[in-house]
């Protein structure tokens, strides 16, 4: 299979590019090998550098986009949280950090879900976006993973948890530790129902998230390279104050290490999660769910 | 115990030291010096008193850390009947930032799990500072299954600074074996108590904390991030430590308000390390009474409150 057959141009580009002013002749050079890039091409190619094959970070739409049937989906509204309930200020406010970061990707926070078909049949999509404020699980994350959660259990649909996080929203004290616990408690409601949940584990994840449900699903996935752990490689290391392993903490270091089942081009996504969600269900709503 | 002085306690010491070179100038001499060192005392509780009414959140931070605290191990030799610790996770090894067993609190029959930091050179390197590796977690999710099956309820006594970072860690999956053991703090239908007695430290600590009831000393911590990694990550120095520590709201009196914890339980004037006998038999008190008002509930009655509560945190009462 390769990702011309999968890829769906999304249906009504012209919408989502509103504020999208650059110019069609810009090329971006791949961080990794280097090789310079016609954006549009890049754009087509879901961000994966086709010299060398490198994940580059993308956005929730792309990944909507991209993930369900013909990039056709609803997303779902979450609920809004406190904001700033410490009142926390660092070198800069976190009311004021938290209002650029909305106005600069027009999101309310770093999780967006959505409702649609995927290989045909419903599911839930729960997004994590690494560019809004490094993806931090905070009160509006976790509501949001809660939200998603819900959603699977009142579509009677199987939940997937594309997660990227730098780790928990320090800037909410402990009221972003508690979203540990409380997205566990909805993951436990999707197995006790027999639901799939399952976790896509893209570039990076640590902290929190890994700790809570990045760590909990029923299949885990990985995109290549992606940075997957619980503390981040630099506070391993001056802790340790040793040189770190060849490829430590990266999507295939974790294969090895049975952290994770798989790890997927991006390209292959879809399939995969369709054939998942189908071997594991056989398309059957679970018993005893509500029609 | 010699007494270890924090920083702020400096007053304290001074006046401390001037009482024992009374007493010694006093017994060598033949003098009576009690009248001047009834005073001395009366300064010092003084002092004392106005000093621990008002630590801020990074002298807490100093606190729930003092040397002389006492940890898991002196609650359990204190409090604990027929104490029989169990070890291993049955996957690796032992891990012995966090002890485990089985024994009578004040006659009932538990599970007991805490985190042990060690308290001397030797008992640090062996609890590892009380920073768990994957192995720890895995123990703790062995034994709270077996309470389970045995209807045994789970106490647990938090303090550490976080799971430990290493390589190893890692490789072992440090983060899935928080994820679980909090999975199984959440499905447990036995009651379930928790005391932050020192540092609650991020999801290290969270991973046993995940209770029906959550008490925490007066001056102990509980926090995303310790107050030197949140400083080094948003003020790029950790001498910001301090104004982390304010910021994070990392006391005991900031997260009860936050609704986070349900109890604090009182130290003795000057800290739970000025007096340690008090401290380790109110918390048997309290932990005790804490479980008494769960034995009621049915596994299920206690699985789905222990649920709600954590689903319904930061829901409202926050702006």
């Amino acid at each position: 299979m390769n990702w011309i057959k999968n890829f769906v141009r999304p249906r009504f580009p012209s919408v989502f590019r509103e504020h999208d002013d650059t110019p069609d002749n810009l090329w971006e050079a791949c961080k990794k090998c280097g090789e310079m890039i016609f954006h549009r091409d890049l754009e087509n190619l879901q961000k994966v550098c086709p010299g060398c094959d490198h994940h580059m970070r993308i956005g929730a739409k792309e990944r909507f986009d991209a993930l369900f049937d013909k990039g056709v989906y609803e997303l779902i509204d979450l609920p809004d949280v406190a904001h700033d309930p410490l009142k926390f200020k660092d070198q800069k406010k976190y009311a004021e950090r938290l209002k650029d970061a909305r106005a600069k990707s027009g999101d309310k926070d770093a999780v967006k879900v959505a409702k649609g078909d995927l290989g045909g049949r419903p599911a839930i999509i729960a997004v994590q976006d690494f560019h809004f404020m490094g993806g931090s699980l905070g009160m509006a994350a976790g509501e949001a993973v809660v939200t998603a959660g819900q959603a699977a259990l009142e579509n009677n649909a199987p939940l997937i948890m594309v997660a990227a996080a730098g780790g928990a929203r320090m800037q909410e004290g402990i009221l972003s530790l508690m979203q540990m616990p409380r997205t566990t408690v909805i993951v436990q409601q999707l197995r006790e129902r027999g639901l799939p949940y399952l976790v896509v584990l893209t570039d990076p994840t640590t902290g929190g998230v890994t700790a809570s449900y990045g760590m909990l699903g029923d299949v885990h996935i990985a995109e290549p390279g992606a940075l997957i752990g619980f503390a981040g490689p630099r506070v391993i290391q001056d802790t340790i104050k040793e040189k770190l392993p060849e490829g430590f903490q990266r999507a295939e270091y974790l294969l090895e290490h049975g952290m994770v089942d798989m790890v997927v081009h991006r390209h292959d996504m879809p399939a995969t999660l369709a054939r998942l969600i189908d071997l594991l269900t056989g398309g059957r709503a679970p018993e005893g769910a509500p029609a | 115990m010699a007494q270890t002085y924090l920083e702020f306690e400096k007053p304290i010491a001074t006046l401390e030291g001037q009482i024992r070179e009374l007493r010694d100038a006093g017994s060598a001499e033949g003098m009576d010096l009690v009248e001047e060192i009834n005073k001395l005392e009366g300064k010092v509780s003084d002092q004392m008193e106005r000093l621990y009414k008002n630590l801020d959140p990074w002298q807490k931070t100093q606190v729930a850390r003092h040397a002389n605290r006492p940890h898991c191990r002196d609650y359990i030799e204190a409090l604990v009947d027929d104490f029989t610790p169990l070890a291993g996770d049955r996957l690796y090894s032992e891990d012995h930032a966090i002890m485990a067993g089985l024994g009578r609190w004040q006659g009932q029959r538990v599970a007991i799990l805490g985190h042990e930091k060690g308290a001397d050179t030797q008992g640090r390197l062996k609890h590892n500072f009380g920073m768990a590796r994957p192995e720890g977690y895995r123990k703790a999710i062995r034994v709270m299954d077996m309470a389970e099956r045995f209807g045994l309820p789970v106490v647990t006594l938090v303090d550490t600074a976080g799971a430990y970072p290493g390589i190893g860690a890692e490789e072992r999956g440090q983060s899935e074996a928080i994820a679980r053991c909090t999975d199984k703090c959440l499905q447990l239908g036995v009651p379930f108590v928790s005391v932050i007695i020192g540092e609650g430290g991020s999801g290290g600590a969270l991973a046993l904390a995940t209770a029906s009831r959550i008490l925490m000393l007066e001056h102990s911590i509980y926090t995303v991030a310790s107050p030197e990694a949140c400083a080094s990550i948003l003020w790029r120095s950790s001498e910001h430590a301090n104004i982390a520590a304010e910021a994070l709201k990392v006391t005991a009196q900031d997260l009860q308000k936050l609704g986070v914890i349900d109890r604090i339980l009182a130290e003795p004037m000057g800290g739970a390390h000025r007096d340690r006998k008090k401290t380790i038999s109110d918390i048997g008190l309290a932990v005790a009474e804490e479980l008494a008002q769960l034995s009621g509930l049915t596994a299920q009655e206690l699985r789905d409150a222990r649920r709600q509560k954590f689903l319904d945190m930061g829901r409202s009462g926050l702006v």
